[in-house]
């Protein structure tokens, strides 16, 4: 089936099998390789990307089913910073507070911390770990992704 | 930017900005042309014959390009190797792929390569198996009675080693009137590591070369490589692993896998990239479990609280077959078993059982979380039985500070250590004395807070090679380039613990150089020539030892050399601010400069060769012995038996800190492993051999609101057992909270007089005891 739709800003038009996974068209069809997979049953996190703005677990989610939609990906959220731009502030808040050790959940974790911020600007600790409670980290114990978020937020909404 | 000397500094890391942008390359990220795709059909039987494997369908299915049964490998892959060596040890033959029987569930019977992923899987479940259903052994106790079903009838029975550990006068301890003597059975549920990241393998076999390039999630490139060459008749000089980005291990990855070496066989044969991504199912079912003991302990104590003396009879689950390192694990166990105790007398048996299940192996602390678990319960027992403060009857048990080094009544030599000392630190911070305070008011009001003690030492920086299977050492180097970069390359291999960040301290401190110039490399096999590999919590403490003293080596070369040119001794010259210069700044020259000398080689001092390259290999004369003090307050749920993490602290005491960032990271990780252990975390089989924790729907692994906020501090009381002084974080959170949560937990419920209760502490099980005590009462 063909579908087409926007990834980082970015028109794509694929032709692709209709049981073709999101993440697999992000990873294998896109190249976008940063969205991981941890589970195949939406409990992980891993895999979280934004479509239209809303995080969702792209493991459970068809390419066909994203046709038309906006989508981004951890590759997409500070485009320019691999050529002297700036970071994100959640990933420089990750950067800061070591809010990752392997880094395979980060990009999900970071993406979830997105919506999250969106939606409440200067979260408390307790309100971030609810927030973040549909993302696994078997590295940090968490401590430090809450203050990597707590870092994020004070400078994306320093008057919140 | 961050000024010298770096080291003790919160660092940030050099590893992040790859990570947090999503653009590191795991094995899945890594594409090469051609590659094709493999997956396995899998046993879903515990234990059965094979009667017939029928690929025929599998291989007509479109898109398929080979299936491979265990018939096809025979004779020519080797079998999953193990490493372990103990006395009387029996090994069962492992094939890669089930040629026989299957012995677990999950167990490979067949592989399916084809052009994609997707087409794989389904072909997969095209490989019709003839199964001929054989009694399952489930439980490991049931596996050791006369008559049991044996797995592996060449082997005689289901007992795989019986490890005995005596030294103790038994004689004089029975006849001891004064003496208490405090039973207990513990069990030590078997877990699933974990990692975020699952296994997974690209070989890639070059027939015009001849040379086989593995790119795997893995701790020890180079074991592996050594494995793989062994296994699949590649010349293991033709033979390269690469340890990419790997997202986690825990031990898991510290293991050579069958699927590892079916992924070289596919791609020899077929002259193609071939891949292995694992699912999640198959690697709750097939990659390496941890713990799964049964202890019976045994603590003989004095009416004042001083322990005696402590036997241990330890049944380990092993599980169907063993991997690299399944039978040693139990054995650090009985190593660890006196904890922070000097107590004269100990007899530990253990013995080591198949049973129809995945094999238990190294799960972050391996052995040693199920020692100090033992003793950790075992001091409460005590306190209990005594009516004495818990904190007091570990007090009353330490060797003093100056007691160090001190061998044990288990023949282990501790290192350096001040156990009364963290203990009061931690005990200062929780507020101890008002805390008991609260959970007297409290308990009066029916509510039910626990304060739970736990003081651990943990047996790494792995290790002697004397004491290791197959080598302690690791491997370093130091090279710089004309340009005056630095290039590291460690034999170990970091998958999240940060060390290019600590080893470029090391030697940026060393240098006197800025952290930006110094680069650090691991991983792969043909970059770094020999290895080890990173477990065990030994990459700093051996592997930063190595590149510090490559980093030595090189700069007594480089001070010759600056030596020879300012016309002054070697010795008087120190590097600091990119310079080498004398004590007192009048000579100097810049570092960049005797870089140019070195390698360009135009007046050099005699008997001095151009370039400046240098290695090590570190040999540590012993093991390191951390140690720490935690306290965790809970509080339970009378209606519902659920256990709310109301505070933990700890005070965790590794030696040397090189990056105390670093050093929270390790210990809160590590925290909530074993957290999830006390509270959370089973891996389940059935009596049939079934997992019934199969996904992570099933399996709970805890989640961020789940715990409460960790505070930490540190001791810092050096080892001599390397320059650094650094011992070693990576497994001591795991090590130390599992006890202190379940210690917690029944010290809330001492009002319901209880003395035990197995892990995890659910709120089903919890409940029933207050429930039953309410009904009853």
């Amino acid at each position: 089936m063909k579908i087409r739709l926007k990834v980082n800003g970015a028109l794509r038009e694929d032709e692709v099998e209709p049981r073709l996974l999101l993440v697999h068209y992000l990873r294998d069809v896109a190249g976008l390789t940063g969205t991981h997979i941890g589970c195949e049953t939406s409990i992980c996190g891993a895999c979280t990307v934004l479509v239209n703005g809303e995080a969702v677990k792209s493991c459970t989610l068809f390419a066909v089913q994203a046709d038309g939609a906006d989508i981004k990906t951890i590759e997409g959220l500070a485009p320019d910073a691999t050529t002297g731009g700036q970071l994100h502030p959640l990933q420089q808040g990750f950067w800061e507070e070591h809010g990752l050790q392997c880094g395979f959940c980060t990009p999900g974790m970071i993406i979830a911390a997105q919506q999250l911020l969106s939606r409440n600007p200067r979260p408390t600790r307790e309100e971030i770990r609810k927030g973040l409670e549909g993302n696994l980290c078997r590295c940090t114990g968490y401590q430090h992704i809450v203050k990597a978020v707590e870092h994020a937020a004070a400078r994306m909404n320093p008057q919140a | 930017m961050a000024t010298a000397p770096l080291l003790g500094q919160r660092i940030k890391r050099k590893e992040d900005p790859r990570l947090i942008q999503g653009r590191a390359h795991y094995v899945d990220d890594i594409k090469l042309d051609g590659t094709l795709h493999m997956t396995f059909a899998r046993s879903v039987y515990a234990h059965a014959r094979l009667k017939s494997v029928d690929i025929s369908a599998a291989q007509a299915a479109p898109g398929v390009v080979a299936v491979y049964t265990g018939q096809d490998i025979k004779g020519q892959l080797g079998f999953v190797p193990c490493a372990a060596g103990i006395e009387g040890l029996k090994v069962p033959d492992h094939p890669c792929l089930a040629t026989e029987k299957v012995c677990y569930v999950g167990e490979p019977v067949a592989a399916v390569v084809a052009r994609d992923r997707y087409v794989a899987r389904d072909a997969a479940d095209l490989v019709e198996v003839d199964y001929e259903p054989l009694p399952a052994v489930v439980d490991p106790e049931k596996a050791l009675a006369p008559g049991a079903t044996v797995i592996h009838p060449k082997l005689g029975n289901n007992m795989a080693f019986v490890a005995t550990l005596d030294h103790g006068d038994w004689k004089a301890l029975d006849a001891d009137k004064s003496l208490k003597v405090i039973k207990q059975r513990l069990i030590n549920q078997r877990l699933a590591p974990i990692s975020m990241e699952t296994r997974g393998a690209i070989a890639s076999y070059s027939p015009g070369e001849d040379t086989l390039t593995v790119w795997s999630s893995t701790q020890i490139p180079h074991i592996l490589k050594t494995q793989l060459a062994i296994m699949s008749g590649v010349d293991e000089a033709r033979c390269r692993v690469i340890a990419p980005e790997v997202g986690g291990g825990f031990g898991s990855k510290l293991n050579v896998y069958g699927e590892e070496g079916v992924a070289c066989f596919a791609s020899k044969k077929l002259g193609k990239p071939v891949k292995w991504i694992e699912g999640r199912r198959e690697n709750i079912l097939g990659t390496i479990h941890g713990r799964d003991q049964i202890n019976d302990v045994e603590v003989y104590v004095q009416p004042d609280g001083k322990v005696v003396g402590l036997k241990c009879r330890t049944i380990a689950d092993l599980g169907a077959y063993h991997q690299l390192l399944t039978p040693a694990i139990p054995t650090f166990t009985a190593l660890m078993i006196l904890g922070c105790y000097n107590i004269p007398n100990v007899f530990v048996e253990t013995t080591g059982v198949f049973t129809n299940k995945m094999a238990t192996d190294a799960y972050r602390g391996a052995g040693r979380p199920e020692a100090t678990y033992i003793i950790e319960r075992a001091m409460d027992l005590v306190a209990q039985e005594l009516n004495m403060d818990p904190a007091d009857v570990r007090m009353k048990n330490y060797p003093a500070p100056k007691d160090f080094p001190l061998t044990l009544a288990t023949g282990v030599t501790y290192d350096t250590a001040n156990y009364p000392k963290t203990l009061k630190k931690v005990l200062k911070a929780a507020g101890y004395a008002k805390l008991r305070k609260e959970q007297e008011r409290l308990r009066k009001k029916g509510k039910y807070l626990g304060i739970g003690l736990s003081t651990y030492v943990e047996i790494c920086a792995m290790g002697p090679s004397s004491r290791m299977p197959a080598g302690g050492w690791e491997y370093g180097s130091v090279r710089i380039d004309p340009t005056g970069k630095v290039t590291v390359l460690s034999g170990t291999s970091p998958h999240g613990q940060g060390e290019e960040t600590s080893f470029a301290q090391i030697v940026a401190d060393g240098f006197g150089i800025p952290f930006d110039d110094v680069t650090v490399f691991h991983g792969d096999t043909f970059q770094v020539p020999m290895g080890i590999g990173t477990f065990g919590s030994r990459t700093t403490a051996v592997g930063g030892t190595a590149i510090y003293q490559a980093v030595e080596k090189l700069k007594k070369k480089m001070a010759r050399i600056a030596a020879h040119k300012l016309g002054v001794k070697p010795s008087e010259l120190r590097f600091s601010d990119s310079k080498i210069q004398t004590a007192d700044a009048a000579n100097s020259v810049s570092f960049g400069e005797i870089v140019g000398e070195a390698i360009f080689a135009k007046q050099l001092p005699p008997g001095i060769e151009p370039g400046l390259t240098e290695q090590c290999v570190f040999e540590p004369a012993n093991f390191t012995f951390p140690f720490g003090a935690h306290v965790c307050v809970t509080e339970i749920d009378g209606d519902t038996g659920e256990v709310h993490l109301r505070n933990y602290f700890a005070v965790d005491d590794c030696g040397r800190i090189l990056n105390p960032m670093l050093v929270d990271g390790q210990v809160h990780g590590g925290l909530a492993q074993g957290i999830g252990q006390a509270l959370w975390e089973e891996l389940v089989y059935d009596e049939t051999g079934q997992v019934t924790t199969g996904t992570l729907m099933d399996y709970a692994i805890p989640r961020a609101h789940q715990f409460c906020w960790f505070d930490n501090e540190a001791t810092e009381t050096r080892t001599p057992v390397n320059p650094l002084g650094a011992k070693g974080i990576g497994e001591a959170g795991t090590i130390g909270s599992t006890p202190a949560v379940v210690n917690s937990v029944i010290d809330a419920l001492q009002p319901f007089g209880v003395r035990h209760i197995d892990m995890p502490l659910k709120p089903e099980k919890i409940w029933r005891i207050i429930h039953a005590q309410r009904a009853g009462g």
